[in-house]
């Protein structure tokens, strides 16, 4: 729990600057517009999460969010396939994405470096080619479906068109506890922590280390699925070109800013879904703030998270001292 | 010659109106924490003499050899090239007195081409670029003189391993070698290319370079050495010319001490077989069939030289690596253990040589690691059993007497004997049938080792089968109920209780004398 206090910190600090320095930062419909993004891209971050437990990484989140995104659509309102099909074939796809990235890896000991990277390059040259590069969207159709993702729940006393709770917003909270339970309550959990760790003594504990990476893979998989959903009930229309692209990067950002070490073995849900919270918050900065060019947005994320990691080492590696010369004693 | 004499045969050079020595140890001492490595070594060497050290694992011998090729430095005495005392601050100080040491393992770029290779630090240069033309054309004059017909273009990583040793010779001569170590130099060559090897040299004998030859195999040593130097305990045990570096000769000055008496067995007794290993191949050594028993409540040693193959042996009985062919029985039910999931579902734990890359998750907790085995079988519908995991870690850290401010420390900040015993708890509460430990008290202080030793005995008294590997003779001997003895992949020989002196191990190690395994 130590560890989430820095990067809580840094969050509270950037939010109440932006307010400050922004009047239209705090508004209703801002509010529920930085509630909805944080939603999605912290299920997305939570799933990618996993795989940087293992020590691993998946670059092909912004791919799967184009190819399911783009995909839904496709099937539903194109290929005119009953809804139940096209969200069993949506599911089925995502899920056999993850098995193939962690077979790759695992049996094959390809890098997911590599594995993922194809990934990112093939799905959306897939997509762009079944949908022949042109724009997908539900029209007018499937509203009911649509409310997961544009979907708002009334707070007790203030009106629904002022201000409401995004639905997918239940759906992170959903996502986030589930997480966390597996994470440190069950045995799994704790499996993939010490493999991330050390692979090796993993194994050497009776622990089926290949099973538990591609686990990991398959949940990353099926997290950027989700969001490749919800990402076009909330859009409506997508461009197979555009949809999802960096999304990946934004993720794993989150998920570093968040506690999660790229060396395997550490990380936490909370810590990732204020991770994804803070990234929002800057992009809705520089957006609102009229001093900052928009067009810096890069830079100015890129900085603060590079802050970020430097100044979590320099923590790390003050209280690894500390604790080395007081179990001297 | 009398068996008790600890410095017998050590001569002093001719000090006559010759050239000195072109290298000279004196009294050179060297300390680890905790341990003195050296404790005052004297070695000489004259041009174009082939010296061989030998002695026992941890006599000291990579030790001397690291100080003299300036990968260490020495604490006292004196190191003399040509006269002249030295103090090698690196390899390069080294390198510049014409001095090099070729490792065991092979320190070669296999992905860059000979030439290359052969230039690696030193590379020719002409206008700031790298000048192939002469290292290719300087190389070629290296390889020939060791007798490779090898281009200099060649990539190191396609030529066989005999040939890339033969590479860091061609270094070594590059450098201007006057000396060259080299350390276990045939470990991994096969018996066309170690005849290759001696014959390269003896050719650079003959031309003025002197070898410093380290090797466990006392069969080489007698066909190579002009003179044999023994070293033990970090000491000399003495020295033999030519015509005494009989076999015996050789095991007599390695091992000749006497065994402090402070492991307290008492004869215990055993019962049924617990595990059965029958015509066990691995992969590492697949010309030798592995058989042997052991019973419940014994403890059998694995004794051996660095390299004959234990440490494999150990890890396919437990599924690390997969069996080429052979079957295993455990209480007399056949079992098929191919990963270390199905060794424990079979009641085995390996305690592995490597206690941080293969023991532990440095970073987790004691509790954490204490109960990462056990997990599994604790686990309450997946969900993980706190109270349990609690119980459990609490319980050993009291029994092991485990140091540690609490059982949340994270077990990178614990001394090695208290990783240790981290590592051993974990499999005991799994209570395992049979019990593999691979080197147990390396790298840990005495006290440690004391209460490791205990709970060996403990858990033998408790009907646990133990088989564990030790390159500390004194372990061996101490420990062991019987020792089973292992020489370049195969079983050489089993020793009971009566039976186990230095000397016979030594014998079965080095390979020269087979004795039919037992297992009574």
């Amino acid at each position: 729990m130590k560890k989430i206090y820095g990067i809580l910190g840094v969050f509270t600090v950037v939010f109440i600057l932006t307010a400050i320095m922004s009047p239209s930062f705090l508004t209703p419909y801002n509010m529920e517009r930085l509630i909805l993004r944080t939603s999605l891209f912290g299920i997305i971050s939570i799933g990618v999460a996993f795989v940087i437990i293992t020590s691993g990484i998946d670059l092909s989140i912004g791919s799967i969010i184009c190819l399911i995104g783009c995909g839904l659509p496709w099937l539903l309102v194109k290929m005119t396939v009953p809804l139940p099909l096209a969200i069993l074939i949506v599911v089925t796809l995502s899920l056999l994405i993850g098995l193939v990235h962690g077979v790759l890896i695992t049996k094959l000991k390809l890098q997911p470096f590599v594995v993922t990277l194809c990934g990112l390059l093939m799905y959306r040259g897939i997509t762009r080619g079944f949908t022949g590069d042109q724009t997908q969207g539900f029209g007018k159709f499937f509203s009911e479906l649509r409310w997961i993702g544009v979907g708002k729940v009334a707070v007790p006393g203030v009106p629904i068109d002022t201000f409401g709770i995004p639905v997918p917003f239940f759906l992170l909270l959903m996502v986030a506890i589930l997480a966390s339970i597996f994470l440190n309550r069950t045995i799994y959990g704790r499996y993939l922590l010490a493999l991330g760790c050390n692979e090796q003594a993993a194994r050497y504990s009776g622990i089926n280390t290949d099973r538990m990476i591609i686990l990991a893979y398959i949940i990353c998989a099926a997290m950027a699925g989700l969001g490749g959903v919800l990402f076009i009930l909330d859009g409506n229309s997508a461009q197979p070109v555009v949809l999802g692209n960096f999304y990946e990067l934004y993720a794993i950002a989150a998920a570093v800013l968040g506690g999660c070490s790229l060396r395997g073995g550490q990380g936490t849900i909370i810590g990732v879904v204020i991770g994804t919270a803070l990234m929002q918050v800057l992009r809705n900065m520089i957006t609102l703030v009229d001093w900052i060019p928009t067009h810096i947005e890069y830079a100015v994320i890129g900085a603060v998270i590079l802050a970020g990691v430097v100044a979590d080492e320099v923590v790390k590696r003050i209280s690894a001292s500390r604790r080395a010369a007081a179990s001297r004693l | 010659m009398s068996d008790s004499g600890q410095q017998q045969g050590l001569r002093t050079p001719e000090q006559s109106a010759e050239p000195p020595d072109l290298l000279r140890v004196c009294g050179v001492t060297k300390s680890f924490p905790g341990v003195k490595a050296l404790k005052g070594v004297d070695l000489h060497l004259k041009a174009g003499e082939i010296l061989a050290v030998i002695g026992e694992n941890g006599a000291g011998k990579s030790t001397l050899m690291k100080i003299l090729a300036g990968v260490q430095e020495y604490d006292e005495g004196e190191v003399l090239v040509d006269g002249l005392t030295v103090r090698f601050k690196g390899v390069e100080d080294a390198f510049d007195k014409g001095i090099a040491l070729i490792h065991q393992e092979l320190n070669l770029a296999d992905n860059l081409d000979v030439a290359a290779n052969i230039f690696l630090g030193r590379e020719p240069r002409k206008a700031g670029l790298l000048d192939k033309a002469r290292m290719r054309r300087e190389s070629s004059s290296f390889l020939d003189r060791v007798g490779l017909k090898v281009s200099p273009d060649q990539i190191v990583s396609d030529l066989t391993i005999g040939h890339q040793q033969m590479i860091e010779i061609a270094k070594a001569l590059s450098v201007d070698a006057r000396v060259l170590i080299m350390d276990e130099p045939t470990s991994s060559l096969s018996q066309h290319e170690t005849e290759q090897l001696f014959k390269v040299i003896k050719d650079l004998a003959s031309k003025n370079v002197a070898i410093v030859y380290i090797s466990h195999r006392l069969s080489e040593v007698r066909e190579l050495a002009d003179r044999v130097t023994v070293l033990r305990d970090g000491d000399n045990a003495g020295e033999l010319f030519r015509q005494e570096t009989t076999h015996d000769n050789m095991v007599r000055l390695m091992v000749g001490r006497d065994i402090s008496k402070y492991y307290a067995l008492e004869p215990r007794s055993h019962g049924a077989v617990a595990l059965k290993v029958d015509k066990v191949r691995t992969i590492q050594n697949p010309k030798h069939a592995l058989s042997f028993e052991i019973k419940s409540g014994e403890i059998v040693g694995v004794a051996g030289l660095v390299g004959a193959g234990r440490t494999e042996m150990l890890q396919t009985l437990f599924g690390v690596m997969p069996a080429l062919d052979g079957s295993m029985e455990v209480q007399g039910h056949s079992v098929v253990i191919r990963s270390p999931i199905q060794a424990i579902q079979n009641g085995l734990a390996l305690v592995p040589e490597d206690r941080k890359q293969q023991g532990l998750v440095l970073e987790m907790a004691v509790r954490e690691n204490m109960s990462l085995a056990s997990l599994g079988r604790d686990q309450n519908k997946g969900f993980l059993n706190h109270r349990r995991e609690q119980d459990i870690s609490r319980e050993m850290v009291a029994e092991m007497k485990i140091k540690t401010p609490s059982d949340l420390q994270e077990v990178q900040y614990l001394s090695g004997g208290n990783q240790q015993k981290v590592v051993l708890g974990k499999w005991l509460a799994m209570k395992p049938r049979v019990l593999f430990l691979d080197e147990p008290t390396r790298g840990i202080d005495v006290g440690a080792k004391q209460d490791i030793y205990k709970l060996m005995e403990k858990l033998a008294e408790e009907g646990v089968a133990i088989l564990f590997v030790s390159s500390e003779m004194e372990e061996i001997i101490g420990m062991s109920d019987r020792a089973i003895v292992m020489h370049e992949g195969k079983l050489t020989g089993t020793l009971m209780r009566d039976e186990l002196t230095e000397e016979s191990v030594m014998q079965l190690a080095t390979g020269t004398q087979a004795k039919p395994i037992s297992n009574n």
